[in-house]
Parts: structure tokens; C-alpha cells; sequence
């Protein structure tokens, strides 16, 4: 921890007695097997790994590193699945089952809320009130539009594409999966779902409810293991479709795999998005954006506003505003509804921002923490803000995924743009300023997929998710999100 | 009495930035007829030239992309305007480079003016049929507009040495996207004489580039160029469409995997073109007083 000067005394932080959310709604289970054809099934030729809380490091469950014989399995069920009910059931039909997955999804909401924060370390506030109302609603989102296709603007009788093969990340496991399958099922495909290595229990949740659903047999499996499961699912022949969100690095091999075969591709790939604050912005506003922005899930946010552009007259009264508030914030254990900021999702990812954080010191940027005391369990990294950067820097170039904010400064509209555009990323912006006319322009010009005003971080099931240049391509989310299961 | 005229022989070179440049390599190659007349020494262009390309090509995406959308549909008016003006020198370039009948090529040529003038009418109407209003769960005003991906690197396609080109730029170039084509290879003639129009139809300079070369030895580097952001392999041979795909994977580029062998280019496109090489964004307002 290094806690500087404060810019103006902090408020006194408010105490407030620990409110810990209970971890017994989570009725783990010891042990998990692969979901595939209907039923949790023993490896075929896979092996067993263990799944920790970040926060704790305890175990929480045992599951399966799938091998290359039980992705062929979980394949040969989905081909079969599509090939049988699924393929052949009417939309309105489809669209029930979806409406049962969306309900039973809210009807078990406090559960997976608890699941998701345990194996996350994300607080238990944010799995409860975004992750998991918003799996429940894209559920319910799709499931409207599987006896709608016809007037979705993709043709008369738009066609399913078949197998699809989904890799999800860690950062919000139970959306994630929501986002891959809602709209792969209500188009009329079959789904084989690899949840991360590091956060597979969700996804083993939510096959319990695909079974009190009554889904039929192998149009969902849920594989867990970790990159190499991924790739053979990704490579195996009978997929006719593949769905990845996680980093650019292990997008462009997926993009490699892909070439030459006749397998459909979407990717949602790393950002590193500028939050663009104007002089005549709302500053306490702009503030509060800035810090859901980057400090929302610790920053393991494809989307995070991680470069702040602010215009230089008013910068250093901004950064002290950001100081003040962040010294506000609680970070500790994620079970408690008062905690801000959780746990680093693994050893790895902490060791990843330790080092890029290293790296803006070494260049010459100035590093600055608000005080706060680090568990000494678990993974951990305090919020942090960088100034003194400049665009050549690693800080302001490389995506960090983690609660580490860098800050830069213009002086014209123009130079805002130039600056926020001059990244090989295109996922998302952010603008800020009480004059209408110029957050449309600035709209206009930031290339992106999603331009926040006067906000940050928002997402809703009708509205498309994705990014331009290397941040991927697809949609995810709205009528957009329909197109990349249908054949078109 | 006189002598009989000499005909003017035309130089075919290639199209960079509005301008008619030969290969900076100095190379060319023989282009002959459908039955073996030699017709033209055409460019052999180098991996410069598609490096000084894509330069052209990154350098006019602000311009055209920032131009009204009714603008760019008078503009690809104008293409027609000047293409039906020019029918009879297409109609003859299609007649020797493929061999085509008169009434074929003639429809062919027709075929090309009617896209230009379909895809005209499009530039103006194509965010409101892929964009849209979405109705979030919550006070904000939130909409999606589809936006050009930027500069799209074309192979274009071998079996129809006008039509099948118009039909991959036309849609490409109408969505605001800067292009680099590289022409067939063996019947690059109508496809030159086309940067002809272009660079007289108020098209700005740099919007549409042509090169003219061996597919194997240009399409790789435009495949592999960091500033290119789509690649349209329409008319990649099938052995080499997967290495060029996994090429553009270098910088995630936007794929479209080559046309099906013997695909009818006169068959209405519908709008699967058309939307290809678009960006959909999505803007977030909050709505209070």
C-alpha cells in the first residue's frame, strides 16, 4: 500500500458493522461432474481440478478439466439435440423454455449470487444486483424473439447455424453464459458452454436449472476445464459455430483456428477505453461515472473506462475530487453487502496488473492508493490512479483488467478524439459534458461499439454489445444479437 | 488520300489516391484476350504499392465516411451516370476479356449500372434498416447506428470481370468503407477502365484503389497489412482463402470468405453485401430534467 498525501483531508470514513451475506444459500456440492446430454456425467478422459475463492483461497468445490473424448461427447449431444427436438421445435415452443430458464434463474437469484461471489470475489452487492438480474432479463429478452425471427430483418425463414461452441471469461461467469446461450437457443441452435477455469460453478448452477427446466437432453452442455478444453471444443469438426469473449491474444488464435473451415466466428475481445471528461461537465457526476467506470468488479471489465482523458483546466481538480471519493471506498471481504471492491479473480491476473502497475512506475508516471488495508487471504490490489501519464506509456496502451485508472489530459476536442482513438482497441468511450451537441459529435467520431454519456457501464439485454478494430466483431445483445446464430 | 488512321493505344496502369500511377517496381505483365490476342502490358504491382494503397485508402476513410449519406448516394449516381455514358467501350472490354456474347455482355454491363444505382439509394437508407432505437430498462435514451469498418481490402472475383467487381465494391464503397481491390488477374482490363469512371465521378481520390498483379503475391500483404480492417476474399482461390484468413487474423480483421464457384452475380444482392463491412454502435443517454 502506498498511501501519499492527501490532496484535501478525507471524510472520516464511516464505520459500519460487517454485513455478511450467508454462504450456506450457495449449497455447493464437494464435487461437480460435466453437464452433458441432460445429465452431470463422470470424465471420460478428463481430470480433476479445484476451485478456490480469491477472497479465501479455500477450496470450494472439486470439478472436471474436460479432455478431448468428453468435448466429443458433449459435441456428439448438441449435433444430436439439433438434429432432433430442438432443430425441429417450433419458435413459440423454444421461447417457453426460455421463459422457464429466465424464471427459475430469478427464483434462484439469491443462490447464484452467493455462487458467483464465492468463486469470483466480486462483492456479493454487484453478483446481486447486476450479474444475476441481468442473466435473468437477457433470458427473458430472447425468449420473445424465438417465435419472432421472421420479422427480425434477417429474411423470411432465417435458418440456425447448428453446434455452437461458447468460451466465456471469469469476469461475470453467469452473464457471460446468459449472453452466449439466450440468443444461440432462441435462434434455434445447440450449445456446448466452456465457462473460465477459474469460475466454472455458476455455469454448473445454471445446468441444475436447464434440468428443472426441462430443457431436452444435449441442447446445453456445460464443459469446465481450463484453455486447452477450449481449443479442442473450438477446433473440434462438428462445430458450426464459434463464440469467444475474453482477450485479444487467445481471440486472434481462435481467428487462426477458424480460418479455412466453414465455422462462423463472433469475438469479444480486451478494451482500453478513454472515459472523455469536459471542463463544462457535471464534475461530481463525471466522478461518480469515473469511478463505476474503472473500479466496477475490481476493473475486470472488457469495457472499463481505464484512460481518463480530462481537459487539462480542469484536471487537477478532478484527480483530487477522484482521490477524495476513492479514499471512500471499502474494499475486503466480497460476502459483505457494504464492500465496493472485491477480490483479484486469480494469482495469475493479480501478477499480470502487479506488473503493468510496475511498469507505470518504472515509466515515469506518478502511482497513488488511497489507504486501505489489504486481507491478507486471497487476492488483492487497492484501487489506483496513475497520473503524469502519457499515451506512449504500457498504463495507457496495454489492457490491465484490474482496479488500476490512468489519467491524461487535453486540451481540444480534437486531441480528445485523436487520444481516445489511438489504441488498437474499439470496444467502448465514455463523454462527459452538459453540451448535447458535442456529445453527439464526439459519438459520431470516438470509434467504438458503445459510447456512454453522461454514464458509464450500462448494459441491458436490448442493447448491442461489441467492439470495433481488435476488440472483435459481433453483436451481442438487441435484434443485433440475433445475427450471429442465424445463417445470414 | 490518307492513310489508314493508327489507332492511340491505352496505357493500363494502376489506380492509387485518384491518381494513375504505373507499379513503383516498374514491372508489368501481358493481359491477353479470352481466345490469346494480347491486349495490354498491365501493372504488376508490388507490395509497395498496396503499402502506398492502404496509405491512400486510410488517408480519404475521414473524408468519405464524414460525407452526408445523401451525398455519397449522388455520388454513386454519378458512377452510373457515367457508366451508361461509357456502355459500349464496357460492353467491348467484357466481349474480349471473357469472350461473352454481345447480348451477354451487354446484359452484364447493364447489370453493373443498375448496382451502382441500387446501391445509390441505399447510402441514405441503410442506418434506419440495421439501426435502431432500443428500449433499455431504465431512463436512458439508447440507439445504434451502423458505422463503416474502415479501409476493406477486396480480391476480387475471377468470374465476372465487371459485374462480379462492381458487385463487391459498390455495397463496400456505399457504407462509407475506403477499398483496396486487387483486380482478376487474368482479365484486369474492365476493372481498370472502371478507376477510369470513378476518378471522373466526383469519387474522391483515395475512396477506391485498384491493383492489378498476381493475386498470390498481393493478397497476402493486403491480408497481413496492420491498417486494413476487413478483407473481402470473394475472389480468393479456395486453397489460399483459409492462409489468408488466418493472415487477417494478425489484427482481428472482419472476414468475408470467398464467393461460392460459378455464384450468378446478377442475381438480386440483397443486403447481406451491403452490411458486411458495418460497425454497429451503440450510444448511451441519460434522460432527466
Amino acid at each position: 500500500m502506498t498511501d501519499t498525501t492527501e490532496p484535501r483531508a478525507a471524510p472520516e470514513a464511516i464505520e459500519y458493522a460487517p454485513a455478511p451475506e450467508s454462504r450456506a444459500v450457495a449449497r455447493l456440492q464437494s464435487s461437480y461432474g460435466l453437464f452433458i446430454d441432460g445429465a452431470f456425467r463422470e470424465p471420460i478422459d478428463g481430470t480433476v481440478f479445484k476451485t478456490v475463492s480469491p477472497s479465501s483461497e479455500e477450496v470450494l468445490a472439486e470439478v472436471v478439466q474436460a479432455g478431448p473424448r468428453d468435448v466429443d461427447a458433449a459435441v456428439t449431444a448438441a449435433r444430436a439435440a439439433f438434429d432432433g427436438p430442438w432443430g425441429s421445435m417450433p419458435g413459440r415452443q423454444r421461447a417457453k423454455y426460455l421463459f422457464r430458464i429466465a424464471r427459475l434463474i430469478q427464483e434462484r437469484s439469491r443462490e447464484l449470487a452467493v455462487v458467483e461471489t464465492l468463486d469470483n470475489g466480486k462483492p456479493i452487492r454487484e453478483s446481486r444486483d447486476v450479474d444475476i438480474p441481468l442473466a435473468a432479463a437477457h433470458f427473458f429478452y430472447y425468449a420473445g424473439w424465438a417465435d419472432k425471427l421472421e420479422h427480425a430483418g434477417f429474411g423470411a425463414r432465417p435458418k440456425p447455424l447448428g453446434v455452437a461452441a461458447q468460451v466465456i471469461p471469469w469476469n461475470f461467469p453467469l452473464l457471460m453464459a446468459a449472453w452466449k446461450l439466450a440468443p444461440a437457443l432462441a435462434t434455434g441452435n445447440t450449445c456446448v458452454l466452456k465457462p473460465a477455469e477459474t469460475t466454472p460453478l455458476s455455469a454448473l448452477v445454471l445446468a441444475d436449472i436447464l434440468q428443472q427446466a426441462e430443457l431436452p437432453d444435449g441442447v446445453v452442455n456445460v464443459l469446465t476445464g481450463d484453455g486447452s478444453t477450449g481449443a479442442s471444443l473450438v477446433a473440434h469438426d462438428d462445430v458450426d459455430k464459434v463464440a469467444f469473449t475474453g482477450s485479444t491474444d487467445v481471440g486472434r488464435r481462435i481467428a487462426e483456428m477458424v480460418a479455412g473451415t466453414s465455422k462462423r466466428l463472433t469475438l469479444e475481445l480486451g478494451g482500453k477505453a478513454a472515459n472523455i471528461v469536459f471542463a463544462d461537465a457535471a464534475l461530481d457526476q463525471a466522478v461518480e461515472g469515473i469511478v463505476n467506470g474503472i473500479f466496477f468488479n475490481q476493473g475486470h471489465v472488457c469495457c472499463a473506462g481505464s484512460r481518463l482523458l480530462v481537459e487539462e483546466s480542469v484536471a487537477s481538480t478532478v484527480v483530487d475530487m477522484l482521490k477524495r471519493r476513492l479514499a471512500t471506498l471499502r474494499l475486503g471481504d466480497p460476502m459483505d453487502k457494504n464492500t465496493d471492491i472485491g477480490a483479484i479473480n486469480s494469482a495469475e491476473q493479480l501478477g499480470r496488473i502487479v506488473a503493468l502497475a510496475d511498469a507505470g512506475v518504472d515509466e515515469g508516471a506518478e502511482r497513488w492508493s488511497p489507504a486501505c488495508v489489504l486481507p491478507e487471504k486471497g487476492w488483492w490490489f487497492p484501487p489506483t490512479v496513475f497520473t503524469d501519464v502519457s499515451p506512449s506509456h504500457r498504463i495507457a496502451r496495454e489492457e490491465i483488467f484490474g482496479p488500476v485508472l490512468s489519467v491524461l489530459t487535453f486540451r481540444t476536442p480534437d486531441e480528445a478524439v485523436e487520444k481516445a482513438n489511438n489504441t488498437t482497441y474499439g470496444l467502448s468511450a465514455g463523454v462527459w459534458t452538459e453540451k448535447g451537441s458535442r456529445i453527439l459529435a464526439m459519438a459520431e467520431r470516438l470509434r467504438a461499439g458503445v459510447v456512454w454519456a453522461n454514464t458509464f457501464n450500462r448494459f441491458d439485454p436490448a442493447s448491442p454489445f461489441g467492439g470495433f478494430k481488435e476488440s472483435g466483431f459481433g453483436r451481442e445483445g438487441g435484434r443485433h444479437g440475433l445475427e450471429a446464430y442465424l445463417d445470414v | 488520300m490518307s492513310e489508314p488512321r493508327l489507332e492511340v493505344k491505352k496505357t493500363y496502369k494502376l489506380f492509387i489516391a485518384g491518381a494513375f500511377p504505373r507499379s513503383e517496381s516498374g514491372r508489368s505483365y501481358v493481359v491477353e484476350s479470352h481466345d490469346g490476342r494480347f491486349l495490354a502490358n498491365v501493372a504488376w504491382a508490388s507490395r509497395k504499392d498496396v503499402r502506398e494503397a492502404v496509405v491512400a485508402a486510410r488517408a480519404a476513410l475521414s473524408k468519405w465516411s464524414a460525407a452526408t449519406a445523401y451525398n455519397r448516394g449522388q455520388v454513386l449516381y454519378r458512377v452510373a451516370e457515367l457508366l451508361e455514358d461509357r456502355r459500349d467501350q464496357f460492353v467491348a472490354a467484357v466481349r474480349d476479356a471473357e469472350g461473352a456474347t454481345q447480348r451477354s455482355a451487354s446484359a452484364q454491363v447493364a447489370a453493373s449500372i443498375d448496382l451502382w444505382v441500387w446501391y445509390a439509394g441505399w447510402t441514405d437508407k441503410v442506418a434506419q434498416v440495421a439501426g435502431s432505437s432500443n428500449p433499455v430498462a431504465g431512463p436512458y435514451f439508447n440507439f445504434s447506428v451502423p458505422e463503416p469498418t474502415g479501409v476493406v481490402g477486396i480480391v476480387a472475383p475471377t468470374d465476372s470481370s465487371l459485374l462480379g467487381l462492381v458487385a463487391v465494391v459498390a455495397p463496400v464503397v456505399a457504407t462509407a468503407n475506403t477499398v483496396i481491390v486487387v483486380a482478376d488477374e487474368r482479365r484486369p482490363l474492365p476493372a481498370v477502365t472502371l478507376t477510369e469512371v470513378l476518378a471522373t465521378s466526383d469519387v474522391p481520390g483515395g475512396v477506391v484503389n485498384l491493383l492489378t498483379g498476381p493475386v498470390d503475391e498481393l493478397a497476402p500483404v493486403l491480408a497481413a497489412h496492420r491498417d486494413v480492417d476487413g478483407l473481402d476474399l470473394a475472389g480468393a482461390p479456395g486453397e489460399a482463402a483459409g492462409a489468408l484468413e488466418a493472415a487477417g487474423a494478425t489484427n482481428i480483421k472482419r472476414v468475408a470468405r470467398p464467393a461460392p464457384v460459378g455464384f450468378d452475380w446478377s442475381k438480386d444482392p440483397g443486403t447481406s453485401r451491403l452490411l458486411r463491412f458495418v460497425e454497429t454502435k451503440t450510444v448511451w443517454h441519460p434522460i432527466g430534467i
